[in-house]
């Protein structure tokens, strides 16, 4: 009986710490860093197929290259152009700015949560084993920035990288950009990222869907 | 081809992606959308058909109808856009701005047997602010019987620097 007392009071205690701890994430996620060294930023870019890599490489391009590296870009294994398009973006920046050291730019692919027209419930099965790979790509690169703007891939990468805040393993700011192609209502992976208030930051590119998810930002059309 | 034809060529572009968009090609190939095309001046129509199992009938057009041709991928989708006059695209977003961008009137034909489909939305937006125009497979050949390519209005290219100022001010950047 004491046992089961001291048991139940070891688990209230550390479920509290645990929720006091998430709650402090959400809170300081939300609020702009303090950045006083103003070192670059390791960078994790998920891309997504077609439209997705278009509107990520339009935003890459404006983004200072110098603050954003060293940068991993993750695709779904499936995907074939995603990586090459990033490839071919990454070939046009200037040399002189490039990082040295062959390590500053690099590709990997994941496994997909979740194909097109894939029936939600055998996504939970895929979704478990990207969930898995995911992990130990999240393990090696540790980012302190992640840039997402849509497909699947982008929730595995983003639950780890929360959990890693809440451990204390990496601190890293998440940031989403809802895709053009969504006009009235958030995509699954905006919703999940909205709703658990995992991304610093969620970006919608029009206002009809800014009124409805009042704490996304508004930020104009990407393409 | 000869250049004495291309004076007088006005192409369609068709393209359905990377995956498979049957009732799309199937109406395109129909009777009375070539038709209404042909009567709208254009000449001829090319067909990418991705995945589709359904073949269109290719027709070098000696009637008098619309010349017929298609393929199922090319590397090279860039070159068929800037070559058309007019484009019918599935409603991907890569396909609908890429088109913008080359200031091609667009058709965008929404396809209803997609789980998600969100896709009707941006299409459906594109569409009312007059970029472009909005069909289902089966309204095709209306809209383009009643295609006025003088009611569009041209797409602005949008810009991706305001996400980047808020999250260099986020990470503490300065913001010039």
């Amino acid at each position: 009986m004491v046992d089961f007392v001291s048991v139940s009071l070891v688990f209230v205690i550390a479920s509290t710490l645990l929720v006091v701890r998430i709650l402090y994430v959400i809170s300081q996620s939300s609020k702009p860093a303090r950045n006083a060294s103003q070192k670059s930023l390791s960078t994790l870019v998920v891309l997504g197929s077609g439209g997705h890599t278009a509107e990520m490489i339009n935003l890459l391009t404006v983004l200072q290259k110098e603050r954003f590296a060293p940068r991993f870009y993750i695709a779904a294994a499936t995907d074939n152009m995603s990586l090459q398009k990033a490839r071919v973006f990454e070939d046009t920046l200037d040399d002189k700015i490039s990082l040295k050291g062959a390590n500053s730019i690099q590709f990997m692919q994941i496994y997909r949560s979740r194909e097109v027209g894939q029936s939600y419930i055998t996504s939970v099965g895929t979704t478990l084993y990207a969930l898995a790979h995911a992990l130990w790509l999240m393990v090696k690169i540790r980012p302190q920035v992640i840039l997402c703007n849509g497909p699947g891939t982008c929730i595995p990468i983003c639950a780890i990288a929360f959990v890693f805040k809440v451990l204390g393993i990496r601190w890293s700011h998440i940031f989403y950009v809802e895709s053009i192609a969504r006009v009235k209502r958030l995509s699954l992976s905006g919703l999940l990222l909205y709703k658990l208030r995992m991304a610093d930051q969620l970006f919608v590119q029009w206002p009809s869907l800014q009124k409805q998810y009042p704490r996304a930002h508004y930020v104009g059309r990407l393409m | 081809m000869d250049d004495k034809h291309d004076e007088y060529k006005r192409t369609v572009f068709v393209t359905v992606g990377t995956t498979s968009f049957d009732s799309l090609v199937k109406t395109v190939d129909s009777k009375q959308v070539k038709e209404a095309l042909s009567a709208k001046g254009y000449t001829h129509l090319v067909i990418q058909m991705g995945r589709g199992s359904y073949i269109p009938k290719k027709s070098s057009g000696e009637d008098g109808s619309l010349v017929v041709d298609y393929f199922t991928f090319s590397s090279s989708i860039a070159d068929y856009l800037r070559s058309a006059s007019l484009v019918i695209s599935h409603a991907g977003s890569g396909s609908i701005f890429e088109t913008l961008r080359l200031a091609k009137p667009l058709i965008v034909v929404v396809n209803e047997d997609l789980m998600d489909n969100h896709q009707s939305e941006l299409a459906e937006e594109l569409a009312e602010r007059k970029h472009l125009f909005c069909a289902r497979p089966q309204t095709l050949c209306e809209v383009t019987k009643s295609l006025n390519l003088d009611t569009i209005v041209p797409y602005e290219p949008g810009d991706a620097n305001p996400v980047a100022k808020l999250i260099n001010k986020h990470l503490g950047f300065p913001v010039d």
